[in-house]
């Protein structure tokens, strides 16, 4: 766990006139869990999509093993998400396609021509997510939580080295949540995937984390390992972990 | 004022830019060969035979109206076997391309925009791009090449449809002498005219798709903004025609004269 897969270096960007990271760095090891808490709104999902270089930064450096990515063109970064699988928030499917036309596509875009290894695959994808037996429905009939149980099958089809989560608990049930915590502790410990992974969701967290990093006004505010971040005393990772505001109370 | 005119020429030329752009970006994926062709097939199956009324009727009325309105005007002068021959002329060279480009930009055109548009604004073309694929690969390229492939067959369609439809009223409807309107028509027809409305169908294509495609590719601000691509990208489209049209029939006028048969 000590290569460090990515190193995120000074990150700076703004979305019109906000500016949401403000010199953000992080480095994330080969194998490990991080997990990036922080305010709604706070520029978790923007980092994450800087990562994976759908998104510029204003500066500051992306090193994916050793490699800048700030630097690349749209071509130059296809071997770079080659490598890395994205979970989105809404799981952003492909609205045309059904759930195994979309879990396939990944393989059939990489030159997967034999349809028995793909039908193989997309049935042990989508079982490693419970979604067995709804291949042939549409996203549009799905709930959120299938829709996001069904993309991170896609994701993962492809056995990236690094998978980015948006989210990956939201809007499911806390038996579902239990079972993607699980899959994504599977994935690292069978697989040696890095993952990211952005939550709200502390059980999640204390469940999954193998550092956890706190995204304060566009900076890291914390970064330790979950045991570090129960024992923190500090009042703004304090209200974060124990869900304290300190508005007017009701 | 003066500024008005100047950011509206900025904005139109840096508009001008992103479809060349997009235009340069597609045919070095068609040249380097990264094209899904099962995909083109779909696009052909979309755009060619799911316009297939639309344009018969479009190339079937305006013959049919453009021959009535040539008869009245050309009986007064016993001109009435010179019928065939305009109408035919003017559906080559102009109405066929024109209308039919037209009339594809608002039911393909805007299916692009909305359909592109929506795939941008939901965050499936970040997954696209997440999972390695190239948008312009997957949505651009296989679209540009089912309407180069499909726009100079339905405009050759449409005129097809106009002259026969012209045929029929002129000599069924108005009683034109069949053996003069279709001496004529051969007369003053040859190969040059066709091929001026084939051209014309593969450039007013090529409007068609980079802009409609632009518009999708830079939809924001969810069903609004989706809204508004379509809209903007079947106005566009139209006057892109238009405009492109005239400049295309002086350029091919001095490659095909007219009037020198």
């Amino acid at each position: 766990m000590n290569t460090p897969v990515l190193e995120v270096r000074d990150l700076r960007t703004s979305i019109g006139s906000q500016e949401i990271l403000r010199g953000f760095s992080l480095e994330v090891h080969r194998g490990e869990t991080m997990v990036l808490l922080g305010k709604s709104g706070g520029g978790k999902s923007v980092f994450l999509r800087h990562l994976i270089g759908l998104m510029t930064p204003l500066s500051g450096e992306i090193l994916f093993e050793g490699q800048n990515i700030v630097t690349l063109n749209e071509r130059g970064l296809e071997p770079v998400r080659r490598k890395i699988g994205m979970l989105f928030q809404d799981g952003a499917l492909f609205d045309s396609m059904t759930v195994f036309q979309n879990v396939a596509f990944p393989l059939r875009e990489r030159g997967e021509r034999d349809d028995k290894v793909v039908f193989h695959r997309v049935h042990e994808a989508l079982g490693l997510v419970n979604m067995e037996g709804h291949d042939h429905k549409m996203p549009v009939n799905l709930s959120g939580g299938m829709r996001k149980r069904v993309a991170l099958a896609r994701a993962i089809i492809t056995a990236p080295q690094v998978i980015l989560y948006d989210e990956p608990t939201a809007g499911l049930d806390p038996i579902v949540s239990d079972s993607i915590n699980k899959l994504i502790r599977r994935l690292q410990k069978q697989l040696n995937v890095t993952s990211i992974v952005v939550t709200h969701d502390m059980t999640s967290t204390f469940h999954i984390a193998d550092r956890v990093a706190l995204l304060h006004e566009g900076k890291r505010y914390f970064l330790g390992t979950s045991a570090d971040l129960r024992s923190e005393q500090d009042r703004v990772v304090r209200d974060f972990v124990d869900g304290r505001s300190h508005g007017d109370e009701g | 004022m003066i500024a008005y005119l100047v950011n509206g020429l900025r904005a139109f030329f840096i508009y001008l830019g992103q479809v060349g752009v997009l235009a340069s970006e597609t045919f070095g994926s068609i040249f380097a060969g990264r094209i899904r062709w099962r995909l083109v097939f779909d696009q052909i199956a979309e755009i060619g035979y799911g316009s297939q009324l639309v344009v018969i009727v479009t190339g079937a009325f305006t013959g049919a109206v453009f021959t009535a309105q040539a008869y009245f005007q050309f009986a007064s002068l016993n001109m009435e076997t010179a019928v065939g021959p305009v109408v035919t002329l003017a559906m080559f060279r102009e109405l066929g391309p024109v209308l039919t480009g037209l009339m594809v930009a608002g039911r393909v055109g805007a299916a692009m925009s909305a359909e592109i548009g929506t795939m941008k604004v939901t965050q499936q073309l970040d997954a696209l791009r997440a999972l390695a694929v190239h948008p312009v690969d997957y949505l651009v390229v296989p679209r540009a090449l089912a309407m180069f492939f499909s726009m100079p067959l339905l405009v050759i369609e449409c005129v097809g449809c106009g002259v026969l439809a012209a045929y029929y009223v002129a000599v069924h409807v108005l009683g034109v002498e069949a053996a003069y309107f279709v001496a004529n028509m051969v007369k003053f027809t040859d190969a040059t005219d066709i091929a001026m409305a084939l051209i014309k169908g593969f450039f007013f294509a090529g409007v068609i798709v980079f802009i409609s495609c632009r518009e999708g590719l830079n939809a924001r601000d969810g069903a609004v903004g989706v809204g508004r691509a379509t809209t903007e990208s079947v106005v566009l489209c139209s006057l892109g025609i238009l405009i492109a049209n005239f400049f295309l029939t002086m350029f091919l006028n001095i490659l095909f004269p007219a009037g020198q048969r």
